[in-house]
């Protein structure tokens, strides 16, 4: 199990990104401020216990415009679209857009997460295609 | 009756146990699916993101080719097929500026605007057959095997396009029920198996079919019943992963629907490819009697 931040990073007028929360906002579709951060999605999330930032914690960072512990932390990239989260929040706000968001963020900089050279060629072999067609489009920009 | 039908690119190669059966059950209950001309991949996932129209051509295009061939459904054995197309189609019924759009760089040569239904194949046999008429049909009657319905996320992940209750789905616990196995509910059998992770390498799935594996075992299922080939690998990953660990536990086998479709319906185990499966599921099928009984079947003529 991965250790969470326990310790609230400080806000500051120098740390905030209003242009990340701007572009995080166009490509979600999501209205960060719907969230009242009851933890209902970190509560199901199947993959939380080894996320470094927490799925609720995500969505107030990205709203704080906190844009460097997003990008230093793993969570986006080890949720895995499951929407778990999108059924199950009382306020009908789209988390896994949210998530999406921010791999697309760090994604269209050119920057692939998963390269498929890096994938061992018995496993390329194996893998059905809707892996290997889901893999990249998730972890490759 | 004959039935548009969509494969997708994983049924017709590594997931050929869950096409083959699928057909072969379906002529059997009088439905031809029909696969329509040149389909392409769906994109597997659909795209979360508002502003990128282009993820949507693939999955769109196919509606379109289908819009195109005069059918008003297509049908999907897929669970990532169905997800991904079903929410593509959505997004042309319901925003007008973005299919404007799609339907003007895709220059198809018609307009498209969410007209064919897609559904899967479960939807068919639950709406179209009936689980009771169904019931009729089934020769070998499955019965003494527990199994455990596993839905995984796309079958029911967003709520507006999913086949059955979000929270408590019944739909495969009742197809189950109709081919005369014993249905086992099971905690977890709605969470995700890990998805495209697994191309980070099979340690990313472990703890996710750990949890899976358990919840169906402990509620005493002897094995699991899937629709999707990307769960199907994950499951089989996840068992060899966890032994390889040094975990022991008895190997859970891991069926699709549709192999125990066929196999009710009394068409012989060839067509079903169990070889193809993880956990030897015909270990499984011939302890029950089952296999045995499926061949005096055959023997004693085709399916009515």
């Amino acid at each position: 199990m991965a250790t969470q931040k326990q310790i609230a990073p400080t806000v500051s007028a120098k740390k905030v990104r209003g242009e990340f929360v701007k572009k995080v906002k166009e490509i979600s579709g999501q209205n960060l401020q719907m969230c009242y951060q009851c933890g209902m999605c970190s509560g199901v999330c199947p993959a939380a216990a080894d996320m470094d930032i927490s799925p609720r914690r995500i969505i107030e960072l990205a709203r704080l415009g906190l844009e460097d512990e997003i990008a230093n932390s793993k969570t986006v990239w080890i949720c895995a679209s499951c929407l778990g989260c999108t059924v199950n929040c009382p306020r009908g706000f789209d988390l896994s857009k949210v998530m999406e968001a921010i791999r697309q963020l760090t994604l269209r900089k050119n920057v692939d997460y998963v390269r498929p050279e890096d994938i061992p060629p018995e496993d390329r072999a194996k893998l059905p295609q809707i892996a290997m067609v889901s893999g990249f489009r998730k972890f490759t920009g | 009756m004959n039935l548009a039908y969509y494969p997708g690119c994983t049924l017709k190669t590594k997931a050929r146990n869950l096409e083959e059966p699928a057909l072969a059950a379906m002529e059997s209950l009088g439905f031809k699916l029909e696969e329509m001309d040149r389909w392409n991949c769906c994109g597997a996932v659909y795209s979360l993101a508002e502003d990128d129209l282009i993820r949507q051509a693939a999955p769109v295009r196919n509606l379109v080719r289908a819009k195109k061939q005069g059918k008003d459904e297509l049908v999907t054995l897929c669970a990532f097929c169905l997800n991904t197309l079903k929410r593509a189609n959505l997004l042309m019924k319901q925003e007008v500026e973005k299919r404007n759009t799609l339907n003007s760089f895709l220059d198809e040569g018609v307009d498209y605007a969410g007209e064919v239904k897609v559904t899967h194949l479960l939807e068919v046999l639950r709406d179209r057959v009936g689980w009771g008429l169904l019931s009729q049909k089934v020769r070998l009657h499955l019965r003494g095997l527990k199994l455990a319905p596993y839905y995984g996320c796309t079958l029911l992940r967003p709520r507006e396009v999913a086949i059955d209750n979000v929270q408590d789905p019944i739909i495969l616990h009742s197809f189950l029920e109709a081919l005369g196995a014993n249905p086992v509910g099971f905690p977890e059998s709605t969470t995700c198996c890990g998805s495209y992770q697994i191309v980070r390498g099979p340690s990313t799935i472990v703890e996710y079919a750990r949890r899976i594996l358990r919840s169906a075992s402990n509620s005493e299922a002897e094995g699991l019943v899937l629709t999707c080939p990307l769960c199907d690998y994950n499951l089989g990953q996840g068992q060899k992963e966890l032994l390889r660990l040094g975990n022991t536990f008895k190997e859970m086998p891991l069926f699709y629907f549709t192999q125990l479709l066929a196999l009710a319906l009394g068409l012989t185990a060839d067509v079903c490819h169990f070889e193809l499966n993880y956990g030897n599921p015909e270990s499984l099928l011939r302890e029950k009697g089952l296999l045995s009984r499926v061949e005096s079947l055959s023997t004693s003529g085709g399916p009515k």
